[in-house]
């Protein structure tokens, strides 16, 4: 059985309300809010990067289990702090796994964390590692002005793959891979460019409902069967939409769309949503959980509760929703401060 | 602070990893090869520790000086910490106001940015003080 053994997440506390970055570019907030489905997104303190958010969900995850044979690390984002310098080397010394481990970084846009996942599942099936750490973990760029300032944001989930205590067995995982142009950064650039209402049908749309479609069909259950489902949250609307032409019901959904609070935290998306599942889960729930990354790709998980969720200590680390209502909200200055978004002298 | 440094660091500057004496128990950090009470009985006993990442304020101060590293925290807070495991320790509070702060106050380790050489160089990563 592999599957999730520990997890954890971590939010920034800082936040910015759309209303106010709305004030600034002359937009009305109340045109975005229901555009979009996004109140408030999480902004990294001055002191936070993908490595230190990485390191902070790994140790939440940490605190509630104790990995006892991590052999591999593996770090998904598209913010890593260096271009060249895995966050992998930072993350597994600060918490205490190097050097006895493999370790890399992954990006692809929003779903580097669940490649991630994927390739510890593959490993620890393989048998070449006991357990293996997966994390998805963003401080994202959104240029000033473009409507992905609205949402681009900071955060991360942590989780250990292995097969002996498993909390949460994934029984199946589904992938889709095309060439779809509808969201890139190219190297040294500041920002990323998208494809407006492309990144829409032909990009999130197609992918997330195929694999979801797929993934339901090799495991031969149905919307109904779900206990809770969770797609990749680039705002509010597009995984509220997704969930309704499968035909989710907004009762299965509710624990895990976090972004009208927090944003889209890009490779911490999902798996963040998926993390605010299991704080509330328990044993017998199934949970589809369909990551999706600009580029485009989708990957989807089919998961259950073990009755081992029963022994597991929650408690030992701060809820996602916790975390979530933990806010302290800044203006836009202090923005553009935190996220280095003015011009310095020499 | 150089790079050969910084590397030979890390253990203290990551995780809180200071050093116990296997004769009195007490908890030294930044580590010590010698207890300052049990001298010859430690040498070369002296056994890695890493502490617990929790404590309470037991001083702080407020810096407004203009240090460029810290420019974009400024003012930012120091505070001495007295940890659960015993040590006093020196470092920054972040995450919070200075008006905010109060001895006593319990707080939390964590893992953030301390500074970076250049825009090109290395960025020195270790711990800071949350509250709890």
């Amino acid at each position: 059985m592999v599957g999730i053994v520990t997890y954890g997440s971590y939010i920034p506390r800082y936040r910015i309300k759309v209303e106010e970055i709305a004030r600034v570019w002359g937009e009305d907030p109340e045109d975005i809010k229901n555009g979009l489905y996004i109140y408030s997104k999480s902004v990294p303190g001055p002191d936070e990067d993908t490595a230190t958010i990485s390191v902070e969900a790994l140790r939440n995850a940490m605190a509630r289990k104790r990995p006892i044979g991590v052999g591999a690390v593996y770090v998904g984002s598209e913010s890593h702090p260096y271009a060249v310098k895995p966050t992998a080397t930072i993350v597994a010394e600060a918490a205490g796994l190097a050097p006895e481990v493999t370790a890399a970084d992954y990006e692809f846009a929003c779903k580097a964390g669940t490649a991630a996942m994927q390739t510890v599942m593959g490993m620890v099936k393989s048998g070449m590692i006991r357990e293996g750490v997966a994390i998805g973990a963003d401080t994202s760029q959104g240029a000033p002005g473009d409507a992905l300032e609205f949402s681009a944001a900071a955060g991360g989930t942590a989780f250990v793959i292995g097969n002996e205590n498993v909390i949460a067995e994934i029984k199946a995982t589904y992938s889709i891979t095309t060439d779809t142009p509808d969201f890139w950064r190219r190297e040294g650039q500041d920002y990323p460019r998208h494809g407006g209402r492309f990144t829409g049908e032909p990009a999130y749309f197609r992918h997330v409902l195929d694999t979801s479609r797929k993934i339901m069909e090799i495991m031969k259950t149905k919307p109904e069967d779900y206990t809770y489902a969770v797609f990749h949250q680039p705002n509010g609307k597009f995984p509220s939409r997704a969930a309704k032409i499968l035909g989710f019901k907004e009762s299965q959904i509710k624990q895990g769309l976090i972004v009208p609070y927090i944003g889209n935290t890009y490779s911490g998306s999902m798996i963040t949503g998926l993390s605010a599942i299991l704080d509330i889960s328990k044993p017998g729930d199934r949970i589809l959980a369909v990551s999706f990354g600009s580029g485009a790709g989708s990957d989807a998980f089919h998961i259950e509760i073990t009755n081992e969720m029963e022994n597991f200590r929650r408690e030992n680390a701060p809820a996602v929703w916790n975390q979530i209502e933990r806010a302290k909200y800044i203006d836009y200055a202090y923005y553009a401060k935190f996220k280095k978004k003015i011009k310095m002298g020499e | 602070m150089t790079i050969p440094r910084f590397w030979r660091e890390f253990e203290h500057r990551y995780r809180l990893v200071g050093t116990k004496c296997p004769s009195c128990g007490r908890v030294y950090f930044p580590p010590r090869d010698v207890c300052p009470y049990c001298h010859r009985e430690s040498v070369g006993k002296m056994k890695k520790y890493e502490l617990k990442p929790t404590g309470k304020i037991y001083s702080y101060t407020v810096v407004h000086q203009d240090v460029p590293d810290f420019k974009f925290i400024k003012p930012y807070i120091m505070v001495l910490v007295e940890m659960d495991d015993g040590p006093k320790i020196t470092g920054q509070l972040t995450d919070i106001e200075p008006e905010e702060v109060k001895i006593g106050m319990p707080v939390k380790a964590v893992f953030r940015r301390i500074r970076e050489e250049s825009a090109s160089g290395i960025i020195e990563y270790g711990y800071k003080f949350v509250p709890l």
